[in-house]
Parts: structure tokens; sequence; C-alpha cells
């Protein structure tokens, strides 16, 4: 059984200065996915003063139950104190700071070392996961949703290709995170050059610009009954969105566009049942 | 209006947008509280799934433009959905499009749900904060049962926010999505017509307003719109 190995004792791996070819600890399946799980609550306790920091510590958890004098122990405790702390974080790329904190403490570095390595971690991780998963991906996603139901696709079709095609890229983002990670350590930050992180935002908001530009037209079409394209609603469908769309680019900051529609809405369901 | 029927749909459609109200931020994140899920999966529940999806496929239009980045407070729309899915679905045919009146409430709806879930996801992380407090002690001392205990306090918490949410929207969307129906005055086609430009024009411009940090990524979207277009004239 992998969780068997018995506990690195704390110390015994040097950090920070390292070589690269420094031994991986193996991290045990079982220990693996249940950090894994947990990677996926990380936000359940998101709160305004240490925003994730309490979901770390539940995620890291598992792992520290190798430290020297498992559960209760002095090391596990303060351990898994330190990893409580204040922590922001893309909830994806938490995992990445999850296996590196994780390798961390079981490598035994000094605790003002993961304290700084933590508080260093919160910039990039946000950042770069923001404009990966929530930037690009998501909207890429909800673009390829969108094309799926414009090309009359059926509704389990529409939902299963969506949620497929997204959770391959949530779910192997959290899994490489995780182990990446572990892998590195301390010296994370080799990870975070990882090409699609750098540069996957740029090549999918391209993608996402063709699929969006194809995706709404025959959405449209579809969402207003899919009759004669070339009969007067339709076309005035046609006029009507870019003029609207135009204005809301302009009046950008000012308003977003859910609160101009929904003026627009009330307005048009009172117009429609007074008349 | 059935009032045992309402109570019957009520607790189930309370307990869909409990689950789906989690996903959006606590627990998997899974995006299956993406209007065009969610949405579907509640008008599919009331037996008119295309409803659903017609109606979930609009609120994607909406949704695109808000990036639920961080701490900032967005609209939450995974209740929301639900909750604008049933009442899309309401007197729908399995195959059917929604029902003009029904459809234009339950976008509004899912708008205005979606707005109020944002503010309870925010009253929900004080709140959290709140009962986190008095163990910070706790939590400095590495206690494991604290760790846990909080972050299944706050799972829980935002499983019954999210089912909070549904059971306050629902009834009185309901209600008035009846009552604009008996009393609609325009077409089905103008109706559907005028909700669809709306949303349609917000998802053009998010679209529009989200790449333009890239270049020659809104030339790319002129010309595959106008490919899109051209698909749909030649798709009659």
């Amino acid at each position: 059984m992998p969780d068997e190995i018995p506990p690195v004792p704390t110390g015994s791996v040097s950090t920070g200065s390292a070589p690269a070819e420094a031994p991986v600890p193996v991290l045990g399946a079982r220990t693996h996915a249940s950090m894994y799980l947990r990677c996926l609550a990380v936000q359940g306790s998101w709160n305004y003063e240490n925003l994730i920091g309490n979901g770390i510590g539940f995620c890291v958890e598992p792992a520290l139950r190798r430290l020297p004098g498992g559960v209760g122990a002095p090391a596990y405790r303060q351990a898994l104190a330190r990893q409580s702390a204040y922590f922001n974080a893309h909830p994806y790329l938490a995992s990445l700071a999850v296996g590196a904190l994780a390798r961390a403490e079981i490598d035994g570095a000094p605790p003002v070392r993961i304290e700084r390595f933590r508080t260093a971690l919160c910039g990039p991780l946000g950042s770069v996961g923001d404009r990966l998963v929530w930037a690009a991906w998501l909207p890429a996603c909800s673009l390829v949703g969108l094309l799926l139901f414009g090309l009359g696709w059926s509704w389990p079709a529409v939902v299963v290709g969506f949620l497929v095609l997204y959770n391959a890229g949530h779910f192997a983002l959290r899994q490489w995170g995780l182990r990446a990670g572990w892998k590195h350590g301390l010296r994370v930050a080799v990870a975070l050059g990882h090409p699609v992180l750098q540069h996957g935002p740029r090549y999918i908001g391209r993608v996402s610009a063709v699929i969006g530009g194809l995706a709404l037209p025959l959405a449209v079409h579809r969402a207003i009954g899919g009759g004669p394209p070339l009969s007067p609603i339709p076309v005035g469908v046609v006029i009507m969105t870019p003029l609207l769309a135009a204005l809301l680019v302009r009046l950008q900051g000012r308003t977003e566009g859910w609160r101009a529609v929904l003026v627009l809405l009330a307005a048009f369901v009172l117009y429609s049942v007074v008349r | 209006m059935d009032l045992v029927g309402l109570l019957v749909d009520l607790l189930p459609l309370a307990l869909l947008a409990g689950v789906i109200g989690l996903d959006v931020v606590s627990f998997p994140q899974a995006m299956i509280s993406r209007p065009i899920v969610a949405a579907t999966i509640a008008g599919a529940f009331f037996g008119a799934p295309v409803a659903g999806l017609v109606c979930g496929a609009a609120l994607e239009c909406l949704a695109l433009e808000a990036l639920p980045v961080g701490a900032s407070r967005y609209p939450e729309w995974g209740s929301a959905s639900v909750v604008a899915g049933a009442v899309a679905a309401h007197g729908a045919s399995a195959t059917a499009l929604p029902r003009p009146g029904a459809f234009t409430v339950a976008v509004a709806v899912g708008v205005i749900t979606a707005w109020a879930g944002g503010w309870t996801m925010t009253r929900h992380r004080r709140f959290i904060a709140a009962f986190a407090r008095p163990r910070l002690d706790q939590l400095a001392e590495g206690q494991r049962r604290t760790v846990v205990g909080l972050q299944v306090f706050g799972l829980t918490a935002d499983l019954l926010r999210g089912a909070l949410v549904g059971l306050v929207a629902f009834p009185p969307a309901l209600m008035l999505a009846d009552w604009c129906d008996t009393r609609w005055g325009v077409s089905d086609d103008v109706t559907r017509a005028v909700v669809v430009t709306c949303v349609a024009a917000v998802a053009v411009s998010a679209v529009w307003k989200d790449f333009h940090a890239i270049s020659g990524t809104r030339r790319l979207f002129l010309l595959s719109l106008a490919v899109g277009t051209a698909l749909v004239v030649m798709g009659a």
C-alpha cells in the first residue's frame, strides 16, 4: 500500500539550496486522492478574513499526517496551523500551492521560509489562474456550449458537451498542479513557467473569438425559433443586436450589460401586459 | 395556481438550487452552475428541457460578461439559473420553446436572482468569518477538528444559502410568469426576438471587451461573425 511509507524525518531534506535532482518522495495514491478531492472544496470556507487559508490547511492535512509523531504531534499541529493561515490564489491553481506546501512541510523546510513562500505564491497563482481559467478557458467553453446549442444539438448533448470539455481542462489543471507542486516543492516557480500557463490565454482567446463569432448567430437563430432567416424578425435581430452591443461597449465602466438588459426586459414586460 | 403542486415542486427545486449554488464557489466548481447547464437541468426536472435550454442559453450570454474573479462581487448564476429554468419550463411541453411571457420573466428573474444571489454570497463569506473568529486560537494551535469543521460548516452553509435563494425566488417568479402569460399581448416571435436581441448584444459586447488585449482577436471575431451569419442564411 503506497500510504504505508514511513514518515520522512523533519529536516532530512534540505530546501531552497537543494539540487534540482533531489529525489521526490512518494506521496502515496491514497494521500494524493484525498488531497485532490479536498482541493475541489478548497474554497469551502472562503471568507473575507483569511480567504482560502483554512482551505489550504484542509487540503494539505492528509500529507501532514506523515510528519514525525503523526496526527496531533507538535510537528503536525505547527504545520497545520501554518498552512491554515491567510492565503489567496485561484482555486484551481491552489492545488499547485497545496502540493508545494505539503512537500515543503514533509521536507522539513524552516517555518519562516515556508511562510515567506506562502506569501510569495499568492499573487502569481491568483493572476495566472484568473487569466487562464476565468478570462480564457471558461468563456471559451461557454461559447462552445452556445455553438453546440446553435448547431441544434439535443439538450443532453449540449450539457454533456460543455461539461466534458470544461472539466477536461479543469480536472487536468488541478491534477497537474498537485503533482507539479509536490514535485518541485519550494522551487515551484519552475512549474509556473509552463507554456500553457504563460501562453494559453492568448491562444484560447483567439480560438474563443472565432468560436464566439460562429456561435452567436447560430444560437440566436435557434433561440428565436429557427424560422426563415431572411424574414423581417431575424433581419431585425441582426440589425439591432450589433447596435445595442455597440452601445453597451460605449457604456463600459458606467453600467454592466446585465443591468441594462434587466431595465429593457422590465420595460418590455410592462408593455406586453398592459398592451 | 395549485398551492400543493407548488409546494411539491418547491422542495426538490430548493435542493437542486442548493447543490448547484454550492458549485459556484465552494464545491466542486465543475460549472454545473453555468446557466446553460443549470437552467437546462431545472427545465428537464420540470418536464421541459428544451425550454430550460433556451432560457439557459439566453442567461449564458449574460453570464459571459461577469467573470467570477476572486473577492469581487459578481452575480451568482447557479441557483438563479435553476429558478429561471424552472420558470421557463412552466407551461411548456418537453420539446417546445418556452411560452413568451414565461421566457421573458424567466430571463428577468434569472438576472434579479443572480444579483440577489451575489449579495447572499458576500453575506455567506462574512458569516463564515464570524463563525471562524472565536476559533482563531484553535486554528493557531493547529487543531485538525477546527480546520475540518470550519470547512464543513462553510460548505453546509453554502448549500443552504443556494437552497434558500431557490426557495425564496421561485414562488413569486412562478406567479409572476403565470400572471404575465395570461395577459401577454405581444406575439411569440417578437417576444423571443426582443429577449434574444438583448442578451445577444451583451454576449457580443462581452466577447469584444474580453479579448481586446490580444492582437487581431477583434478582427477574427468580426470575420467569424460574418461567417456565422452566412451559415445561418445558407442553412435556410
